[in-house]
């Protein structure tokens, strides 16, 4: 019945659903800024979405949390405007302002109401090109940053990240705390942060997403007036690829009802011609969708968990395929087996045929449901899109992309990412104590 | 910092506390413009166009929760809502999940104290086909002793997960038991262990059979679908289930006089700076008299809603004494609801200096009421939310959703903003005076290991 019902449904939908033909306009402005635009009058605002390379990884030995603190502090005064007069403003206008540093990149985005538009803008201005960065400020959102990191001191689950991205990656930036530590955070002086801002806010490593109720003439014309005023090149450190170091296995012990367990295998380059294959394999693995083996196996068979996954991490210099599950404690190492059992299943005999067809629909269908579901989401979707250099025609082409993988190949990911010895992590109560029954 | 009380099978559907939106049909004619009507059987169907991508949020709603359940049988609303992935007596366990995801669409379900539901988002063209898999499960599930004891395991790691290896999950739960004396929103959602443990397939037949029914479910379907097509294929579908027995009215335990302050604390090896939360019984937008709730919502909003808030302004920026501070009111209850202040010291700043400044700030508004400027201010910012939160079906088919299966009405939602923006400086005064009275309250401490027994 339910095969039916399935085989009669993919004849009446379209290969490629919810905004393929959504057009995606590529703006660039007098002084050479570039944008994507969606233009859509159906609801009254502007989302505006952009990145500047470079990120948390560009801290200073030393310094780290330097990305985070100044991500903080663009709506605490700029140009004339203090702290308290720029909040007062930005609410005036109706717009909602965020800044947030990443790995690699470090994020900004605004909504604003279509009607105050120009006020809004302006306020973007004023922020990205000039930040004040006055003490006053400085010292209140360093305090509270300080906070969160004293709230986490004495939390495993905070402790045991920690730990793993050191195994994982060592002396690499990507090993270092976003937050900083209190240590590092209490040496930034304004000095850093103008530094910080000139070096990295720079028109050469910007990439930006606008959707909404504006058209390409007037969003040239934004563009210069918001970015134009910044530097031409940015000067960041050079940051090193690095391959996740697998086959070790840590443990952090905390007396606490379940045992949360971490494996990490290779990953795969976005640019990398297997990545769609390995996309498909692990979606297949242990995906977001109800069908996964890994929540097949673990949860919905044996009852160990609410919830067990794999994902692929994709950072610009560094890759891996990463599992993750909670169990009770006196389950912990069921569970391990169970979840190594279904990866080496997958690592000797890939999916099946059903399983890759049914899963190469799913990635195509939901791509729209999942990305391009509000103003913001389609500026999200479309930075990444830059950020990836997937092209202006990547959604069009996506789906022949994702057709195109033969079951050979998705074996043949499965087994390359697969058949390593992964870095494994067991937080919870002693192992001894989890293993006893 | 006290979390909402939405249990999902998956993932954690985070609703807009305050957003009872409205719909300003100023862009295309039909867009947004909201239809409903009632099957014969008595089935609410509420439908909001929204035609800008080829995509439809399908959810049916159960006027059906936690604070619903048999004494003892803590936790079957959500278990139930669990239960309704497994099989039928027309599809596999699972296939439902199949479908869904072979089209590229997601689903999911989650559970409240008052409503439990359950949704798909998909290509228009599948519509019809959730509607009978929905239709489907509303009444034909098996439920069997090997399904009930494999999900019964998944609920309590889900408990473990999500409460009891978090203290301040822990400490939520303790003072939710402790603020409510007699109503039913004093029991978590997902259950107290000793009962979630107990619960079997007589308890999971006996909540179906009572509360899975056309007329105790309302239908939102939003997206790029016209009225009529909804009603159709909801007829063809929905339609063909007999009505079950009226359900009595939901009549819970209220509560007695609140006349005492209540405090409970849970000191933890995990924490290292402490917080504390004070809250109120308040009515909710279904209890309150005409503009209570309006007030409400603006006196949280003014309070503690944001960082131009009283309580940001005075303790993080002002005074620098607290690295966070705030307020909210959760409104959308069938039942009375709880006002909620909450703050955490930073630096030398000791957690007693922040709620005695929190307190300050409670005591003046109730005495000296808000200036016109930030109820303005506090209006606009509802308004904005709202155009902002059409900007995504779901959280449209949500508002809806909840305010329909809490005894509200769809014009309810669209007269809302008119609402708020009738209400005074005085009766925002007033509303404070009346209920946030310190005396009569229950506050909430976690706290370091080192401090116990201060």
């Amino acid at each position: 019945m339910a095969i039916l019902l399935l085989s009669l449904l993919f004849l009446v939908l379209p290969a490629l659903s919810a905004r393929a033909a959504m057009s995606i306009q590529e703006v660039t402005s007098s002084k050479g800024i570039t944008a994507w635009l969606v233009e859509d009058y159906s609801v009254p605002l502007v989302a505006i979405r952009f990145v500047f390379d470079g990120g948390t990884t560009q801290d200073p030995a030393g310094k780290e949390g330097l990305a985070n603190l100044m991500s903080g502090l663009f709506d605490e005064g700029a140009g004339n405007l203090d702290s308290e007069a720029f909040q007062i403003k930005l609410d005036d206008v109706g717009a909602e302002m965020s800044f947030e540093a990443a790995r690699d990149g470090t994020y900004g985005s605004m909504r604003m109401l279509a009607e105050q538009r120009d006020a809004a803008f302006d306020l973007l201005r004023l922020a990205v090109t000039e930040p004040r960065f006055d003490q006053a400020p400085i010292d209140r959102i360093r305090a509270q940053v300080l906070s969160g990191i004293i709230a986490n001191e004495l939390d495993p689950d905070t402790l045991a990240q920690r730990k793993w991205l050191e195994a994982l990656y060592g002396t690499h930036p990507y090993a270092r705390p976003e937050q900083g530590t209190r240590q590092s955070i209490a040496t930034i002086t304004p000095d850093d942060l103008i530094a910080f801002h000139r070096a990295n806010f720079a028109r050469e490593g910007l990439h930006v997403a606008v959707v909404g109720a504006i058209d390409a003439e007037t969003l040239k014309k934004k563009l210069d007036m918001v970015f134009g005023g910044l530097p031409q090149h940015q000067a960041l450190a050079p940051v090193a690829d690095v391959d996740p170091k697998l086959n070790q296995q840590l443990e952090v012990n905390y007396d606490q009802p379940q045992t949360s367990l971490q494996l990490a295998y290779p990953g795969v380059k976005r640019s990398a011609p297997d990545f769609f294959a390995a996309v498909l394999m692990n979606e297949i693995l242990g995906g977001s969708a109800f069908t996964s083996r890994l929540f097949d196996e673990v949860r919905e068979k044996r009852g160990l968990a609410y919830s067990a996954s794999s994902d692929l991490v994709d950072h610009q210099h560094a890759n891996a395929l990463a599992i993750t599950t909670a169990t009770r404690a006196d389950r912990a190492a069921e569970t391990l087996a169970v979840v190594r059992e279904v990866v080496k299943r997958m690592a000797q005999e890939g999916p099946t045929e059903a399983e890759l067809a049914a899963t190469k629909k799913y990635l195509i269908g939901a791509y729209a449901i999942n990305n391009l579901n509000s103003s913001g989401a389609i500026a999200a979707t479309l930075l990444e899109l830059q950020l990836d250099k997937l092209g202006i025609d990547y959604m069009q082409r996506r789906a022949a992309l994702i057709n195109a993988v033969t079951l050979d190949l998705v074996k043949a990911a499965a087994k390359k990412l697969l058949s390593a010895e992964p870095a494994i992590m067991i937080v919870g109560p002693k192992h001894g104590e989890a293993t006893e029954e | 910092m006290t979390s909402q009380a939405e249990w999902l099978r998956g993932t954690l559907l985070a609703l807009a506390l305050v957003m009872t939106g409205p719909v300003l049909a100023d862009n295309k004619p039909e867009d947004g413009k909201v239809t409903n009507f009632l099957l014969d059987n008595g089935m609410e169907v509420v439908v909001i166009p929204d035609h800008r991508a080829p995509i439809v949020t399908h959810m049916v709603w159960y006027k059906i929760g936690s604070a619903d359940e048999p004494p003892g049988k803590s936790g079957i609303a959500h278990f139930f809502e669990h239960l309704m992935f497994k099989a039928t007596t027309n599809h596999a366990a699972g296939a439902f999940d199949r479908v869904v995801s072979a089209i590229g669409g997601s689903n999911n379900a989650f559970t409240s104290y008052d409503y439990t539901a359950f949704y798909e988002t998909v290509v228009p063209q599948a519509l019809e086909q959730m509607m009978d898999f929905e239709a489907d499960r509303m009444r034909n599930l098996i439920l069997n002793d090997d399904v009930i004891a494999t999900e019964r395991d998944v609920i309590l790691e889900e408990r473990r997960s999500r409460i009891d290896s978090n203290p301040q999950a822990v400490l939520g739960e303790e003072v939710d038991a402790t603020l409510w004396q007699n109503q039913p929103y004093r029991i978590p959602v997902i259950g107290w262990m000793q009962e979630m443990e107990k619960l079997n397939r007589a308890d999971a037949k006996a909540f179906y059979d009572k509360y899975y029914t056309p007329n105790n479910a309302v239908l939102v379907v939003a997206g790029d679908v016209e009225p009529k097509v909804v009603k159709a294929l909801a007829e063809r579908t929905y339609g063909k289930i007999a009505r079950g027995p009226d359900l009595p009215p939901r009549i819970r335990p209220v509560e007695p006089e609140q006349n005492t302050r209540r405090t409970v604390t849970l000191t933890d090896a995990r924490v290292s700076v402490p917080n504390f939360s004070t809250q109120w019984v308040v009515p909710s937008y279904h209890t309150a008299k005409p503009g209570e709730a309006e007030a409400l919502d603006l006196l949280a909003e003014i309070l503690g809603g944001g960082s131009r808030s009283r309580l940001h302004q005075q303790l993080v920026v002002k005074q620098g004494i607290a690295a966070e501070a705030g307020a909210f009111f959760q409104g959308t209850m069938l039942d009375a609801t709880n006002f909620t202040v909450y703050g955490a010291p930073r630096g030398d700043a000791k957690l007693a200096d922040v709620q005695a400044a929190i307190e300050v700030e409670v005591a003046r508004i109730a005495k000296d009421g808000v200036t016109s400027g930030e109820l303005e201010k506090a209006k606009d910012r509802f308004v904005r939310s709202m155009i902002f939160a059409r900007d995504k079906q779901d959280s449209m088919a949500n508002i809806y959703g909840a305010t329909l299966a809490t005894g509200g009405s769809v014009r309810d939602v669209e007269e809302w903003p008119g609402r708020i923006r009738k209400v005074t400086a005085d009766e925002v005064r007033d509303i404070a005076a009346r209920y946030l009275n310190l005396n009569h309250s229950t506050s909430g401490y976690l706290l370091p290991q080192t401090q116990a027994g201060n």
